[in-house]
């Protein structure tokens, strides 16, 4: 019995594609559960940052509240508007989508949890991250409205002027590092929560955050959608298990965006009482992938914190933003980040 | 020098960040929704809900036909028709009123001199077909007889300001 269940896990682990695949399944089906109760939470902390409770109605506490909704949407009809590119039109959702999962290859959950230990996992990273704009520009066309139109037009033009400041705020995270593999970006930080690289590069911690609201067109930067102006953009026209797939890609956006914050910028799963005397020497002290997790469930729900109070940006203040101030703040401060290595102010792993 | 004081301080997001507080401070207030089926807000004893007709204790129908209502009514919602019954009183034959009209303002119940037709405090009703929408006497008189006493209730509340 034990020999045979030894056999396949043999079998298992020593077949690479199949080992891989189910490692790929280990982290994309917590992250579509993860999808779901994050638009749960949403709806929650939104609610009651404007005094009310949110959903409450399905299931206990409304806990069920996500899958009714799923299910809403995939028994829908999918309108195929009749002037729309049909091809385009269905792939832009997947176009969306794809990107938003295939980057957490490249993400460390702890020292060995990762899916692909690459050396240019931030490169690949940031390209993923960057397709995803495809999609959104392809629904737009596709959809042939204008509104549609409009959202795509808007969602480029942010996407792009917003992709400069993240690229270099990510450049300073490279400057300190050395590394432009996750898990060694994250190695290098060791050291307790002043050595995470929030403090050294506050400013580019800041504007990733902010360009990070941008790339995945959350509020105050959701003029791409922007209900009270273009109807809903680029998705005017999706309805059904097509729209599911916009709202999916979302989502898993912002997921990814929080823990790409948690990984660059405070340690990923590295423990902030590290080197603390009393805590330091529990297992608190110790890096775990509850950090990581734990840090990354912070930063989302900052996200849902910026929706609940600012409003939504003007178009022309929002181009304003990202070229007149954000970037040449970025160009300053890698500046100073190269200064502070060269000084030996921060030092890598210390 | 002013300008780049200016500046800088816009570079600190003060004013997103008190913003921010804002919000956080009412996620800990205790949330103001009344979760309807379960809690309800108080109502008026003026509140004009659902239509009924209204009958004297000893059971006889109050309505004498004067059809002051179906005069006032500013929607036209009301169809009256009468006659005189055997011991020579003045009835209604037909006491009809068309929900879907009716505007709910009240002005039937102030003009009946023998206070028949008034409004309850009663709105937790829907139809499922059209013609459900109109009201006729039997239906009337029986939502009368159902809130009878809700209704001399808030009417006693509010004899005084009548």
């Amino acid at each position: 019995m034990f020999e045979m269940f030894e056999s396949v896990i043999n079998w298992v682990t020593s077949n690479y594609l199949v080992w891989t695949l189910i490692k790929i399944l280990v982290i994309t089906v917590p992250l579509i559960t993860a999808v779901a109760f994050y638009t749960y939470f949403e709806r929650k902390v939104i609610g009651s940052m404007q005094i009310r409770v949110g959903p409450n109605r399905v299931g206990p506490l409304g806990l069920i509240q996500p899958f009714a909704d799923v299910f809403k949407l995939l028994l829908k009809e999918i309108i195929l508007p009749a002037n729309s590119n049909r091809f385009l039109f269905l792939i832009a959702p997947v176009i969306a989508l794809a990107p938003a999962f295939a980057a957490w290859a490249v993400i460390p959950f702890n020292d060995f949890m990762v899916l692909a230990d690459v050396d240019a996992g931030l490169l690949y990273v940031l390209a993923l991250t960057s397709l995803g704009v495809y999609g959104i520009i392809i629904a737009g066309w596709a959809s042939n409205s204008k509104y549609a139109f409009l959202g795509a037009m808007r969602a480029a033009a942010q996407t792009v002027s917003y992709e400069i400041a993240m690229g270099f705020a990510l450049v300073g995270v490279l400057i300190l590092a050395g590394s432009m593999n996750l898990r060694e970006i994250v190695l290098a930080q060791q050291g307790g929560i002043f050595d995470w690289y929030w403090l050294p590069l506050l400013p580019l911690f800041v504007i990733y955050m902010i360009s990070g609201l941008a790339e995945t067109n959350r509020a105050p930067f959701d003029v791409a959608e922007g209900e009270s102006e273009i109807v809903a953009g680029f998705h005017v026209e999706y309805s059904g298990s097509a729209f599911a797939v916009f709202f999916l890609a979302e989502y898993a956006n912002m997921i990814l965006i929080s823990g790409l914050t948690a990984i660059l910028f405070a340690g990923g799963w590295l423990s902030p009482f590290e080197g603390v005397p009393v805590l330091g020497d529990t297992f608190l002290g110790e890096g775990s992938i509850f950090w990581f997790l734990g840090k990354t469930v912070v930063f989302m729900f900052m996200f849902l914190w910026y929706r609940a109070t600012w409003p939504r940006y003007r178009y022309d203040q929002i181009m304003r933003l990202g070229w007149k101030v954000l970037i040449p703040i970025t160009l300053v401060w890698v500046m100073l980040a190269a200064l502070m290595t060269v000084l030996g102010v921060v030092v890598r792993g210390s | 020098m002013k300008r780049i004081f200016e500046y800088f301080r816009s570079l600190m997001l003060l004013e997103l960040l008190a913003g921010m507080g804002l919000t956080m401070r009412h996620m800990f207030r205790p949330n103001i929704t009344i979760l309807y089926p379960e809690e309800k807000t108080p109502k008026s004893p003026r509140f004009r809900g659902l239509h009924a007709l209204r009958r004297y204790p000893n059971g006889e129908e109050r309505c004498i036909a004067c059809k002051l209502c179906e005069a006032v009514c500013p929607a036209l919602a009301i169809t009256i028709e009468s006659t005189q019954r055997d011991d020579g009183s003045r009835r209604t034959t037909l006491y009809e009123i068309d929900l879907f009209k009716c505007i709910y303002c009240g002005f039937c119940e102030e003009s009946c001199p023998v206070d028949s037709i008034v409004l309850t405090d009663f709105l937790e009703y829907h139809f499922e077909d059209r013609a459900e929408a109109n009201l006729n006497k039997e239906q009337l008189l029986a939502i009368g007889d159902r809130f009878e006493s809700k209704i001399a209730e808030n009417r006693k509340k509010d004899a005084a300001y009548r």
